[in-house]
C-alpha cells in the first residue's frame, strides 16, 4: 500500500547509514542485544535470500547453524541493527532465493558476481 | 476556561513504527482536524454543554442541503461535510462561558501531553453475514455429507415453543458505530495535522472519526501507577509495626 501521508511520516525514521545489498549477497548483521543494563553486539552472518522494498522494507538472512537452517527477518529501519557488512556478492537469477531452503552443502553454493 | 475535549478526523491508514525498545508496534495514522467550532450548545438553552465541530475540508456548497447552508451562513463559516458534537472540559476556577466561541479553530495540539484517546468510528460493513463470521460459531464437520457453516438447532420444541430473544443468527454485520477506548498516542504532528496511535481504528481508510481525550484512562494516567499505589489500611499497619 502506498500512501503519500504515511510515506512522508516514515521518511523521518528511515535509516540511510546501511549499505545497499540485494538477494544473493552474504552479509554480517551486527544485532544489538540488551542484557539487563548492558548492551552488546551479536553477529548474524548468512545469505540474503529475500529483500522487500518500500517504507516498511525488510530482508531475510539465511545461514546454516550446526547443520540446521536458520532464517532471520530484519526490518530495514529497525534500531536493533547496529550495522550491516556486505562480505561477498553472488550472481543470482531471481529475487527470492527460497529454493536454497531445499538444498544442502555443495548444492547450496552460489556463484560469485564478477 | 472551557476547552474542547475532542476533535474530528479521518483514518489515513495503518503502518508500523518502532518504539524506544526497538520493537515493532502497529500504528494507525489519523488526520485530526483542522476543525472549526460551528455551534456552542449551552446548558441553559440546549440542556447540556457541548461544542459542535466541523472538519474543515473542501466541499462544494451546492452539495450541502439548504438548512446546512443556512447554519453555516449564520456565522460566516466555511461549508463542511462532517459535523459532530464533542464534550467540553470546564475549569471551575475560570468563567465557564466565553472560552469556546463559534468560529474557533480546534487543532491536533489539544492532545499534546495526553497519553490515551478514545475513538468513535463506523465499522466496515460486512453485509448479510453467516453465524461463523458474525458470532464466531465453530462450524460443522467438513465431510460426511454435512453442511459447513450452518447455525444448527435454535432451541427446543414443545417448551418453550418459541425462539428466545437475542438468539445469535445470521444477519447484517458491521457498518455500525463502534467506540474503541484507550488507544495509546504514539505521536502528534502539528504541521501536518496528524495523530499517530497504537493499534487499529474502526472503519475503512478515509472513514470519518471522532477522536477524544480518554474518558476512562488506564491507571497509569490517572496518577496512581505501580509502586505509588498505597493502601491506607496496610500503610497504617506497617507504620504501627515499625513504631
Amino acid at each position: 500500500m502506498r500512501n503519500q501521508v504515511i510515506e512522508k511520516l516514515l521518511a523521518k525514521t528511515r535509516r540511510t547509514d546501511l549499505p545497499s545489498f540485494d538477494s544473493g549477497d552474504t552479509v554480517r548483521v551486527q544485532v544489538k542485544i540488551r542484557e539487563g543494563e548492558k548492551e552488546r553486539l551479536q553477529a548474524f552472518e548468512g545469505v540474503v535470500i529475500a529483500c522487500s522494498k518500500g517504507a516498511q522494507a525488510s530482508f531475510t538472512v539465511r545461514k546454516i547453524s550446526f547443520g540446521q537452517g536458520v532464517e532471520r527477518i530484519f526490518p530495514l529501519n529497525c534500531k536493533v541493527i547496529d550495522k550491516v557488512d556486505v562480505l561477498r556478492s553472488s550472481k543470482v537469477r531471481r529475487a527470492k532465493l527460497y529454493y536454497l531452503r531445499g538444498l544442502k552443502g555443495r548444492a547450496a553454493r552460489l556463484r560469485d558476481a564478477e | 476556561m472551557a476547552r474542547v475535549t475532542g476533535i474530528l478526523g479521518k483514518k489515513v491508514g495503518m503502518t508500523q513504527l518502532f518504539d524506544s525498545k526497538g520493537d515493532v508496534r502497529p500504528a494507525t495514522v489519523l488526520q485530526a482536524g483542522p476543525c472549526v467550532v460551528t455551534q456552542h450548545k449551552l446548558a441553559t438553552r440546549d440542556g447540556y454543554e457541548a461544542a459542535q465541530l466541523g472538519l474543515v475540508e473542501f466541499v462544494k456548497e451546492k452539495n450541502l442541503s439548504k438548512p446546512m447552508r443556512g447554519h453555516f451562513a449564520k456565522n460566516n463559516l466555511p461549508p463542511v461535510k462532517f459535523l459532530r458534537e464533542v464534550g467540553l472540559e470546564i475549569d471551575p476556577d475560570q468563567e465557564a462561558n466565553g472560552a469556546v466561541k463559534v468560529g474557533d479553530r480546534v487543532l491536533v495540539d489539544i492532545f499534546e501531553g495526553e497519553k490515551f484517546v478514545d475513538i468513535v468510528g463506523v465499522s466496515k460493513g460486512r453485509g448479510f453475514a453467516g453465524v461463523v463470521k458474525r458470532h464466531h460459531f465453530a462450524g460443522g464437520p467438513k465431510s460426511h455429507g454435512s453442511m459447513f457453516q450452518i447455525t444448527g438447532s435454535i432451541g427446543s420444541s414443545a417448551f418453550p415453543s418459541r425462539v428466545f430473544k437475542g438468539m445469535r443468527m445470521s444477519g447484517h454485520m458491521g457498518d455500525a458505530r463502534v467506540t474503541v477506548r484507550n488507544l495509546r498516542i504514539l505521536g502528534v504532528d502539528k504541521e501536518e495535522n496528524l495523530l499517530v496511535i497504537e493499534g487499529s481504528v474502526p472503519g475503512p481508510n478515509g472513514g470519518y472519526l471522532i477522536i477524544s481525550k480518554s474518558k476512562k484512562p488506564p491507571r497509569e494516567r490517572r496518577g496512581f501507577a505501580g509502586s505509588a499505589t498505597v493502601d491506607p489500611l496496610k500503610a497504617a499497619k506497617r507504620a504501627a509495626k515499625k513504631g
